[in-house]
């Protein structure tokens, strides 16, 4: 869901027959529940599919710091100030953790920005929304995270080991950043009818931006089968989103609003809850570059480039003038 | 031009006596902004007690295709493990 829409082959499973004999082995190494490793014989279309994946992943943490910290000073105390500061710390965390899990595959960090700054590479659709108050902060670490926590949790059994690796540190944190957001809705919902209000209208926009950050239904993603083959995505986006849904029902009841879908509705034969859709030609208009934020987003990644260039310099600059006065001095 | 900061694994000793363990790798100009990077990035939580940084590129590894040649002399040698020996029970624990 970090990830969505990520280009695989396009041409669906390459059956047994149609591989070499290395890639026999290879995906014998995969369905047998070994670690694949940096350093280890792979597909190109794996490593080229894997930089994608974790490469978008990594990039919607560093962009999902926007949202958010257009908030930190605006917090209503100083202790949810202290705490979201903390939540956007760990996001950045987060991103470094995912770009240095990419690079292992042979790509470097600056071609990584590079491709998402001038739009090649991609970020959730998710973060192209707008923060428009308090409440929403509550409510993106509520769902947003709630939603990245159930895409994450089987990312950590993933095949390719830095990936892995990554996800549990970031799973970690994760349920951190989940419960100080439903803390926050909570207490807009349990506040004055005013604030009771604004909760509601949060959660009313945000519920289906939520439901599209796990990517299109499973009959219209053509690049899951062999991502999931491969165990670089372990379940299909309508089985996540279903979880989601399950897990987020009952805790909208518990907060007192009202569901923001009026399709929500317990299904005894299936044991799951249906629920609308979301407007698939939105999401896809989004990751077109549509959504309210896309420009804001890249063009504030951008001037943080650009604005840093002459710190990344000077440090560098720096580096190299003591490092040739030691040498000098031996 | 590019001017790439150098990339950088960082270990992190914790708090129970263990070794230090590597935890990932960071961008950083020179071993000191390494080091305050590291603790940015891998302890926030309080994870460790010491940082070790080392540039990546003078780490050499072992190539995985010699995973068989490399390990074969410990792999026929079964009694360097204690199970290898039966002790009489009477003998008591050992």
């Amino acid at each position: 869901m970090y990830a969505q829409m990520v280009q695989s082959t396009g041409k669906g499973v390459k059956s047994s027959e149609d591989m070499t004999p290395e890639e026999r082995a290879f995906q014998a190494r995969i369905d047998a529940g070994e670690k694949i490793e940096p350093k280890d014989w792979m597909p190109p279309a794996y490593r080229k599919n894997l930089i994608r994946q974790i490469g978008q992943h990594a990039h919607s943490e560093i962009v999902g710091q926007l949202p958010e910290g257009n908030w930190i000073t605006r917090a209503p105390t100083l202790e949810r100030k202290a705490i979201l500061l903390a939540k956007v710390q760990d996001e950045a965390g987060h991103g470094l953790y995912l770009y240095c899990a990419a690079e292992t595959l042979g790509v470097s960090r600056d071609d990584l920005t590079e491709m998402l700054l001038d739009g090649r590479m991609k970020y959730s659709s998710i973060f192209n929304y707008p923060t428009l108050n308090w409440s929403d902060i509550g409510a993106v670490g509520w769902l947003v995270d709630g939603a990245a926590i159930i895409n994450q949790v089987p990312l950590q059994r993933t095949s390719f080991g830095p990936y892995a690796r990554a996800m549990v540190r970031v799973c970690k944190e994760e349920s951190f950043h989940a419960r100080q957001g439903f803390d926050a809705i909570r207490k807009m919902a349990d506040g004055t009818p005013a604030q009771k209000r604004m909760a509601q209208d949060s959660l009313n926009r945000l519920w289906f931006p939520a439901l599209m950050m796990f990517g299109p239904p499973d009959k219209d993603s053509p690049h899951s089968a062999q991502s999931m083959a491969w165990k670089i995505k372990m379940n299909t986006n309508d089985e996540l989103r279903q979880k989601f849904v399950d897990q987020t029902v009952p805790q909208i009841e518990f907060l007192g609003l009202d569901l923001p879908d009026s399709g929500i509705q317990w299904n005894e034969e299936h044991g799951h809850y249906d629920y609308t859709d979301p407007d698939w030609s939105e999401f896809f208009d989004v990751l077109k570059g549509n959504g309210p934020c896309n420009v804001d987003r890249l063009a504030a990644r951008n001037k943080a480039w650009d604005d840093g260039k002459w710190v990344r310099d000077g440090l560098m600059a720096h580096a190299k003038k003591k490092a040739a006065a030691k040498v000098a001095a031996e | 031009m590019k001017n790439e900061w150098p990339l950088w694994e960082v270990f992190i000793r914790g708090q129970h006596g263990m070794s230090h363990r590597h935890v990932g790798s960071l961008h950083a100009p020179d071993a000191e902004m390494a080091i305050k990077n590291g603790r940015d990035v891998y302890t926030r939580r309080n994870e460790g007690l010491s940082i070790w940084v080392v540039e990546s590129n003078h780490i050499a590894a072992s190539s995985p295709s010699d995973k068989g040649p490399l390990y074969e002399p410990s792999e026929s040698k079964v009694y360097r493990h204690p199970t290898f020996f039966d002790i009489p029970d009477e003998v008591g624990a050992m």
